[in-house]
């Protein structure tokens, strides 16, 4: 991959940040790249997390992240309809159980409206329990947050690099960046796969952020990881709520909610625990178990429900409270740090910011002559819409569409010849089952996992 | 389309059905499948003891398996794989999506065998990381016997019942070291465990009182945790390949997304002695009511529905008979059938249960409204494995009274 020529601008980091910024620097005349220590598009923070799309209510008024989110949100809204990026308007219910809690509501509310979401209000809780009739016993008040929505974390970002590499942006993955050597007019980036010339470089390494800072000099932050486990449960129990239920939050965490998902499913979590390493995405007997435990509280029939799958993802936090975005025009670097659980609400309203900021600091934005910006149309895995199986059209048109290969979530032959095809296509199990749902059932691959792998096998990379 | 029955499902129950409906002069019989071919989960089992129950000869899995397809196709069924059914009403209309499109099909009467399958990992809620090599018997047999699949190095088994050891022979045929098989309970749950083993040369310990407490491996994955139940002493077990056995669970989603009532033991539908669910005219049998029973019992169960069904195409639908639920208590986990209809006698004329716990010499006894209907001889009870119980008390139930509530005496 090592090349003569040099790119305006690497971007580091293929997650949901990475590559917002970089699909929207394709917009202008640059030559861009995007590079990933991983194999694939958003496998870090960006794949485990509880895939909601916050308005950014709760988040501390006079941030940035209170502005990026509440921009991002309404960005990516727009964006996800264009794109077939599948999201649920579900609204949320932030139930206080305890008299303290329900004390607490006036201020959520007031900070709600700081942030300049007015819509939040008060239910009254007979109401609650009218619209969540399978709402615990014991809850003292709410509050409805309207506009949550729930989304799907794996269509966003191959969204944005989908289209991305319709623009001309070059995707470079499994290659870690190890160092940087100033080249004067232009920076020679060390990967463990040979190296690359920019002038410009984009750190949104996410969890390796706070490395790549030090090597341009940075230093201001460190990386604290903040493990969040999550259990999944069946699709059976997604007639058990309609809205995601929030736990009024503490000073330290958001705490445990319950939500459902755009796959049908319904998620408890997350766990909040800071780790020592990076890697540690391991979920444990006591998360899992406190979990369980307060989902008993909040949705008594999660209890008799299947658990389809448990995973745990790791926030990009710092010791600072809000978002470590600065542009430094001499060294010709910005650094797109600390997201922490907000990146996929606020990825647009962040790219947006920076790219202003890049402008600001002197890189030169030129606008393409005759480009028309475009989201991509990706394939909806949501249940929402119309699934493949379910189209008697599409069928007819091509009879793949009709042949499920993944029983439990209803996935076609079609479907995965399609992403295999893709403009990004997966580069393992694990990608495929991020862009077609396949094998990410209840029987976890009794049926399917190894036909599907045989699939993948003749027809993947 | 208009058919006499659909059964939803080509294993050993659904194929078995489909040939006794026919036999008995039922006109049209579909039978769909969601797999590329017939024959349910003997098609990837492939050690030998097939057919003894039902076809009176012994062959392996996939000879059963064809044995059974090539049987209701020549009983004039029809066989229709690749084709999943995404729905049912009450009407018994039935939604089938498959390369032909979306069809609908209305019956006269509908048979449910979907099976069974095993729980996963993320279901047994193990912790620990999330790598490559963790799979199910199923997936297991699938990759070796339909993929061809080999395994290199050591592999660890979570189970130790009968499949549990079919799925240590898998693992040896593949080319993996069997370290162990690892069970909570104190003791094995299959009595030809050590036959098998021994007839097949590869002789594994059991580690008893243990459990598979985590995963360790980033990618691949490089070991398991072993946690003594009594000590709770932690050892590292080196592996690439950890295969969750047992711990069935039934395909009730057709069944469940319907509507159908759900018995809380079974987790499949609540079914009658006549295997009727709680709709008139939908039937259900095999590993849907009773996961996990051998095959040859999941076909005589099909077969038992299949007598119960063309009875009731011949007679006005819908009677409404008033139905008394069957109950079990711990230790008993279980009982199928479990409801009482009409006076027809269940499957080979005795109830199946399971127990959750080992008992020596332990009494059945059936009780209506405290009125003891039957006690059974003292029984060994051991988890996983059928324990039965005699029906000859049916004709006592009172129609009008209580539940039937089935426990242990000692």
């Amino acid at each position: 991959m090592t090349g003569d020529s040099v790119a305006d601008v690497v971007i580091v980091g293929a997650g949901v940040v990475g590559t917002a910024i970089a699909r929207t620097l394709a917009g202008f005349s640059l030559s861009c790249v995007l590079v990933d220590a991983a194999c694939d598009v958003g496998t870090g923070t960006s794949k485990a997390n509880t895939a909601i799309l916050h308005t950014g209510f709760d988040a501390k008024p006079g941030t940035l992240e209170s502005r990026l989110l509440s921009r991002g949100s309404a960005l990516l809204r727009s964006y996800a309809a264009m794109a077939g990026i599948p999201v649920e308007r579900t609204g949320a219910l932030l139930v206080a159980w305890t008299p303290e809690q329900a004390a607490a509501l006036p201020s959520i509310e007031a900070n709600a409206r700081q942030n300049g979401y007015l819509a939040i209000r008060h239910v009254p809780v007979p109401a609650l329990y009218a619209r969540e009739p399978s709402l615990g016993p014991g809850a003292v008040a709410a509050v409805e947050i309207p506009d949550e929505s729930i989304i799907c974390p794996w269509t966003t970002p191959l969204a944005f690099a989908t289209e991305a590499v319709a623009a001309g942006v070059r995707l470079v993955f499994s290659s870690a960046v190890t160092g940087v050597t100033d080249l004067g007019d232009a920076y020679s980036l060390e990967t463990s796969r040979g190296s690359l010339r920019c002038r410009w470089v984009v750190n949104a390494a996410g969890l390796g952020s706070d490395v790549i800072d030090r090597m341009f000099g940075g230093g201001g932050f460190t990386i604290r990881p903040r493990r969040g486990e999550l259990i999944v449960f069946d699709k059976l129990a997604r007639t058990l709520l309609r809205s995601i239920l929030l736990p009024v939050p503490t000073a330290r965490t958001k705490g445990v909610l319950v939500a459902p998902t755009v796959y049908g499913n319904v998620l408890l979590g997350p766990t909040a625990e800071d780790v020592p390493s990076v890697l540690d995405t391991a979920t444990t007997e006591t998360g899992l178990g406190s979990l369980l435990a307060a989902g008993r509280r909040i949705l008594p029939g999660l209890d008799g429900e299947e658990v389809t799958a448990t995973y745990a993802g790791l926030r990009a936090a710092t010791e600072h409270s809000d978002y470590q975005i600065y542009v430094d025009g001499a060294r010709r670097y910005a650094c797109v740090a600390g997201i922490r659980s907000t990146g996929l609400s606020a990825s647009l309203g962040i790219a947006e910011h920076v790219v202003a900021e890049l402008d600001a600091a002197g890189l030169v934005l030129r606008a393409r002559p005759e480009f028309v910006p475009a989201p991509p149309v990706m394939p909806y895995i949501g249940e929402a819409g119309v699934r493949p199986y379910q189209d008697a059209g599409r069928i007819a048109a091509d009879p793949a569409y009709g042949e499920i290969v993944c029983h439990c979530e209803r996935v076609t032959r079609g479907e995965v010849r399609d992403a295999l095809a893709s403009p990004v296509p997966p580069a393992d199990l694990g990608g495929l089952h991020r862009r077609t749902r396949a094998m990410n059932g209840r029987c976890q691959g009794f049926y399917c996992a190894a036909a599907v792998s045989r699939i993948f096998a003749a027809g993947g990379p | 389309m208009n058919v006499d029955v659909l059964v939803v499902g080509a294993g050993p129950a659904g194929l078995s059905a489909a040939v006794e409906l026919r036999r008995l002069g039922v006109g049209t019989v579909l039978v769909a499948d969601r797999e590329a071919s017939a024959g349910g989960v003997p098609r990837h089992s492939w050690h030998t003891g097939y057919g003894l129950r039902d076809l009176r000869r012994i062959m392996t899995g996939p000879a059963y398996a064809r044995a059974l397809a090539d049987a209701a196709v020549s009983a004039g069924a029809e066989v229709l794989v690749g084709t999943t059914v995404t729905g049912l009403s009450c009407g018994r209309c039935a939604q089938l999506t498959s390369v032909r499109g979306i069809e609908t099909v209305q019956a006269r009467a509908v048979l449910l065998a979907t099976g069974c399958r095993e729980r996963p990992r993320a279901a047994r809620l193990v912790p620990g990381d999330r790598p490559a090599g963790v799979m199910t018997t199923g997936e297991l047999q699938q990759r070796v016997y339909l993929g061809g699949e080999r395994l290199a190095g050591a592999a660890v088994v979570v189970g130790a019942e009968h499949v549990s050891f079919s799925a240590a022979t898998t693992l040896a045929h593949a080319g993996a070291r069997v370290v162990a098989l690892v069970t909570e309970f104190g003791r094995q749950q299959s009595y030809f465990a050590f036959r098998l083993g021994a007839a097949l040369r590869w002789r594994v310990p059991v580690w008893t009182g243990c459990m598979v407490s985590r995963i360790v491996g980033h990618d691949e994955l490089s070991g398991v945790e072993v946690t003594s139940v009594g000590s709770g002493r932690v050892r590292f077990v080196p592996c690439s390949t950890v295969v969750f056995t047992a711990d069935w669970i039934p395909d009730h989603e057709l069944a469940r997304a319907a509507g159908l009532e759900i018995d809380a033991g079974t987790r499949g539908p609540v079914v009658d002695t006549a295997l009727e669910t709680s709709w008139a005219g939908v039937f259900a049998a095999g590993n849907l009511v009773h996961a996990a029973e051998t095959a040859g019992i999941a076909a005589l169960s099909g077969r038992h529905a299949a007598r119960s069904i063309a009875a009731a195409l011949g007679t006005v639908a819908d009677t409404g008979v008033a139905r008394v639920p069957v109950r079990v208590e711990a230790p008993l986990r279980w009982i199928s059938p479990n409801a009482v209809g009409s006076a027809a006698a269940p499957p080979l004329g005795r109830f199946v249960l399971r127990s959750g716990e080992f008992r020596r010499l332990a009494r059945l006894e059936v009780r209506q409204d405290g009125r003891l209907l039957a006690r059974s001889r003292p029984l060994r009870l051991i988890p996983g494995r059928p324990v039965h119980l005699d029906a000859a008390w049916l004709a006592q139930v009172d129609p009008n009274s209580g539940p039937v509530r089935v426990a242990t005496r000692s």
